[in-house]
């Protein structure tokens, strides 16, 4: 059984005049426990509409969301979903230790050991030493390192990811991508990843889902062969890697209506 | 404002403050008919001091304070728990809107009357009163933060499974904190106001009560030490809640220091 499976969803919205717009279109699309899988598309295509679907904070107008066979209806258990603004959902108040320990309490982990946990996490995504520090006072690449502490404190099931580093200079990207694969393979996570980077997603994922753009759907499946772990020069440099950005970048552009032959 | 009083001393306030004493003074005691209005200020600090050496003073004091304490902090958690579920659920703000709309321009003393019907002269009265009147800045305000607060927090809330009374206790009571900080700063001289206000109309004791039993009894100068006594209250029960804001808030300051995140 997959632990993630998303049947036919739909999502439309009503406008302000009353006609209604679709997001997206009977999409299907399955991840293994263990996966990383990336869904990548045009700008604006609905991937954060899709991704709030499956983390059940909002209804689909259609289709369902199954986590490991049941169906998910409202906020999923077992599932933390990194918004794209993370900055904004990082608590103010805390500290970067508050803020990892909110995932524990969140599950209700919070004992004796759990602030030697959450500082293990901290030491994993990098932020050591910035413990008492509070979000206001880190770099947006740091911040995002938080969220992750945070989001991983909960040990969930799978953990969704909504262009968490769309925001960051291209270095901390390059970093931050690193650090996931890192703790991904450490912690045994299945992560689903949302970007509109066509090399990122093939830089990280197992498996791509191209989407179009809206209302999207599912245009094409990519299982991605490379061999881990990767590397940001090596991997990057790997034909292969050159024939699958080839491969999505001409899936995307042609149903964009771009001049794919360019390349 | 907030640091105002970690600063330097204010010297040439205080000079203007020592000036217009020395001028009571003065004038005071060069004109012997305005000593019933205005006794010399000596007088009165003199007059204060053997107050509280007849320890009746200390009394009405704590009288004061207590009621103030009780009818603050219980209107603090009444109206922070019901401004936290207003500003949440925006149908049970809609019930209650035209009627929170009507009742928090009024002048809280009109309620004085009713309050006195219900539960007579006393304590229960006095600190009743003081609920109600303390109770509007803080809903207010409440509801404000809680509206204010972005709504990637709440939603972060809910991918973690919280629960809505969890995301209330967790997300929405700390992120509209500054909010309720203000509302709670500008109870705090409402408060005092309703404690003084109600003694001197209902009598049993308090600084409200002794400051118009002394002028019926034409001891002026006791009056003005009673007047005194509240103005200190005030000014204390203000550094105070100063205090308490700046080690309390230290996050929201560094944080607009910073600038938006």
């Amino acid at each position: 059984m997959p632990l993630l499976k998303v049947e036919e969803l739909s999502k439309s919205y009503r406008q302000l005049d009353g006609g209604l717009t679709l997001a997206t279109r009977e999409i299907s699309i399955q991840v293994d426990k263990g996966e990383f899988v990336s869904l990548v598309g045009p700008s604006g295509c609905g991937k954060t509409t899709l991704l709030m679907c499956i983390a059940g904070l909002i209804p689909p107008s259609a289709g369902r969301v199954l986590i490991k066979g049941v169906e998910v209806n409202g906020p999923a258990p077992d599932l933390v979903l990194i918004f794209q603004e993370f900055n904004r959902s990082l608590f103010a108040w805390r500290s970067v230790l508050g803020n990892v320990l909110f995932g524990l309490e969140a599950k209700r982990k919070r004992s004796r050991d759990a602030e030697e946990k959450a500082r293990h996490l901290i030491r994993l995504v990098g932020l050591e030493g910035f413990e008492r520090h509070h979000p206001w006072e880190l770099s947006g690449g740091m911040q995002q390192r938080v969220a992750i502490a945070r989001a991983l404190a909960y040990e969930p099931e799978i953990l969704l990811m909504d262009e968490p580093f769309g925001s960051v200079d291209a270095l901390t990207r390059l970093e931050l991508e690193d650090t996931l694969l890192r703790l991904w393979q450490e912690l045994g996570s299945t992560i689903l990843f949302v970007t509109h980077d066509i090399e990122e997603a093939i830089y990280l994922s197992d498996k791509i889902y191209i989407l179009s753009r809206r209302p999207s759907r599912v245009m094409h499946r990519i299982e991605v062969d490379l061999s881990r772990p990767r590397h940001q020069l090596a991997t990057r440099a790997d034909a292969r890697f050159m024939k699958f950005r080839n491969e999505i970048y001409k899936q995307i552009s042609n149903e964009t209506g771009r001049d794919a032959n360019v390349k | 404002m907030h640091f105002a009083w970690k600063e330097k001393l204010n010297l040439p306030g205080l000079a203007t403050l020592a000036a217009l004493l020395l001028l009571w003074e003065a004038s005071t005691r060069l004109s012997p008919t305005l000593q019933f209005y205005f006794p010399p200020l000596s007088q009165i600090l003199l007059s204060l001091f053997d107050l509280f050496l007849a320890r009746e003073v200390v009394g009405h004091c704590l009288t004061t304070l207590g009621r103030f304490l009780g009818g603050y902090l219980l209107s603090a958690a009444l109206a922070v728990s019901c401004g936290i579920a207003l500003g949440y659920f925006r149908r049970t703000y809609n019930l209650c809107e035209v009627l929170i709309e009507f009742l928090r321009p009024m002048p809280s003393v009109a309620i004085i009357p009713v309050a006195i019907l219900f539960l007579g002269i006393g304590d229960r009265m006095v600190v009743a009163v003081t609920v109600y009147a303390c109770t509007w800045p803080i809903l207010i305000n409440t509801i404000d933060g809680v509206r204010n607060i972005d709504g990637t927090l709440i939603d972060t809330g809910r991918t973690f499974g919280l629960s809505r009374w969890t995301i209330l206790r967790k997300i929405a009571l700390p992120g509209a904190s500054p909010y309720i900080l203000t509302g709670l700063r500008i109870s705090l001289p409402i408060g005092l106001i309703l404690v003084t206000t109600s003694e001197m109309v209902v009598g049993g004791g308090g600084l409200g009560f002794f400051i118009l039993d002394e002028e019926r009894s034409l001891r002026t100068s006791n009056m003005y030490a009673g007047i005194i006594l509240v103005a200190l209250l005030g000014y204390l029960l203000n550094r105070l809640f100063l205090v308490f804001e700046s080690k309390a808030m230290v996050w929201h300051r560094g944080m607009r220091a910073e600038g938006p995140v």
